[in-house]
């Protein structure tokens, strides 16, 4: 009988105890991000979707058209091409194309190409409605970009 | 229950545990056989999030395989990135750089305790109480603001490279993993003194969901289970890889084999991540991050590797077949969650159904990773 009544009374307190935790929580700084009113701050290495590094000797990008990029893509969401200009020795890239739906931001094509062509954007309100949203254009996203 | 009496079958209720309920967390379908609220036999269904991990690594290039490893137990994914590069490592016979190894350990046990959070507050959740959820996942943040400076992800991380890993953890990381240890250990108290004293939890949990050292073996459980069951097996110590070696850490082992036993578990073995964290920040060398002779294009001589670590859930093993070539001949994952999730069919026999719910939150389980 003691022991049944002491079970009680230390459920009891055990309860008590756990509401005094919680109600003295309420009293604390709130500690979420009062998003959209607060933006929340993205470090430097953040893995956005990938974009065009601009490169100032050349008022342009620095892609050479390897490849590498496309061909380290485990989902094989980027697609280029490029063509030869007359007069010059080496392609020039003409269209450059990521399908944003099927990559998962690995980032091994950042790694993988050669002059550091790409980087990763700090974009992440991508909310859409069409598919077609997602399908980027890099030379164009860096001839928009101020 | 009375064990002896049995229902005939056609007599007993078939309810649909899953896949989309709540308790399951995620595409997990039971299917129970039911007399009154006792289970008379629980058949887990798997595959509804079949993806077919091993073949498709088979379909690409060794280095294009990394993020795949994340996605199996998303909750620990650098447990698995860690896993992946030591194999390929092996197999390709390359030192890696001391600092890089401490790079590891420190992220990869930040990460633990990120996973057992989520665990905590779903499994509280699981038995009724909402509030330790919004707790549990404010700690989380803290450890994956950290991780996300580091990696640049919050999830699915891809963080480790093989000979080493891509990015340098720098000052503001140390000193905000230092700050976190402290104010970690202070919030375990915290747990304790709301969660672990709480009458209700000791009720639901106490004595209830065996899962004996038998058990564990015949299905051939892992990690939190196994060591709540008295089984002192933990692969970073029995079987030290990277650099667990070096530190001084405890394996907590419970021989109670119920709920409880299972849940202490992990709550001890938090302070021993934190523990370790303590240590490898301590004695963080400085040096290179990635090892010199790594090949352009990975050709793992042929032969066949395997290399086994301690994941949050168990013991993740991955076995790999190379033909000499650029692409996997074979990659065989051994996941925890998969013989982990197998056991609660035979577990929960006899039990009641809001207990069994109970027995499924303790077991932790991630269902991608059991349908790989």
């Amino acid at each position: 009988m003691a022991a049944y009544i002491k079970s009680i009374l230390v459920g009891t307190w055990s309860l008590i105890a756990g509401l005094a935790i919680t109600l003295r929580f309420v009293f604390k700084p709130v500690v979420t991000c009062q998003y959209p009113h607060a933006v929340p701050k993205i470090p430097d290495r953040y893995r956005g979707h990938i974009d065009f590094v601009y490169d100032p000797a050349t008022c342009s990008h620095k892609c050479i058209v390897c490849g590498m990029c496309q061909k380290t893509c485990p989902s094989g969401c980027i697609s280029l091409e490029g063509e030869k200009l007359e007069g010059a020795k080496k392609k020039t890239l003409s269209v450059y194309q990521l399908n944003f739906t099927t990559c998962s931001l690995c980032g091994l094509c950042v790694e993988a190409c050669p002059t550091g062509a790409l980087t990763f954007s700090k974009e992440y309100n991508l909310a859409g409605f069409d598919e077609k949203e997602y399908h980027f254009d890099l030379i164009k996203r860096l001839q928009e970009r101020p | 229950m009375n064990a002896e009496y049995q229902l005939p079958e056609d007599e007993c209720f078939v309810l649909n545990l899953g896949p989309q309920h709540p308790s399951t967390h995620g595409v997990a379908r039971i299917k129970l056989t039911l007399d009154g609220e006792y289970i008379c036999k629980a058949e887990p269904v798997l595959g509804y999030i079949h993806r077919m991990h091993e073949k498709m690594a088979e379909n690409r290039t060794w280095p294009q395989f990394f993020p795949n490893t994340g996605r199996l137990d998303y909750l620990h994914a650098l447990a698995y990135n860690q896993n992946y590069a030591c194999l390929v490592e092996r197999a390709l016979a390359i030192e890696v750089p001391e600092r890089a190894e401490y790079i590891r350990v420190i992220t990869t046990e930040l990460n633990r305790i990120a996973s057992h959070m989520v665990w905590y507050g779903a499994f509280v959740l699981d038995l009724g109480g909402f509030t330790p959820l919004l707790y549990t996942f404010d700690d989380r943040e803290q450890i994956l603001d950290l991780l996300e400076s580091v990696t640049g992800s919050r999830l699915t991380f891809s963080y480790f490279r093989f000979g080493g890993v891509p990015n340098d953890i720098d000052d503001d990381f140390i000193a905000g993993t230092k700050t976190f240890i402290s104010r970690m250990r202070e919030r375990i108290k915290m747990y304790h003194a709301l969660i672990t004293k709480n009458v209700i939890l000791i009720n639901r949990l106490k004595d209830i969901g065996f899962i004996p050292a038998e058990m564990c073996r015949k299905y051939g459980a892992s990690g939190p289970v196994a060591r709540g069951a008295g089984i002192d097996y933990d692969v970073r110590r029995n079987e030290p890889y990277s650099i667990y070696d070096r530190f001084e850490f405890e394996i907590p082992v419970y021989h109670e084999a119920d709920s409880m036993a299972r849940y202490m578990v992990r709550m001890d073995e938090i302070l021993q991540s934190l523990r370790i964290i303590e240590q490898a920040i301590a004695t963080l060398p400085a040096g290179p991050i990635m090892a010199d002779k790594v090949p352009k294009l990975i050709r793992p001589p042929k032969g066949d590797y395997y290399h086994a670590v301690e994941t949050a859930r168990g013991r993740l093993g991955m076995r790999a077949v190379s033909d000499g070539s650029a692409i996997p001949w074979r990659l065989k994952l051994r996941t925890p969650c998969f013989s982990n999730m197998l056991i609660f069919g035979e577990a929960c026999r006899g039990m009641l159904l809001a207990d069994a719910v109970a027995l499924f939150g303790s077991l932790d389980l991630v269902i991608p990773d059991v349908d790989k």
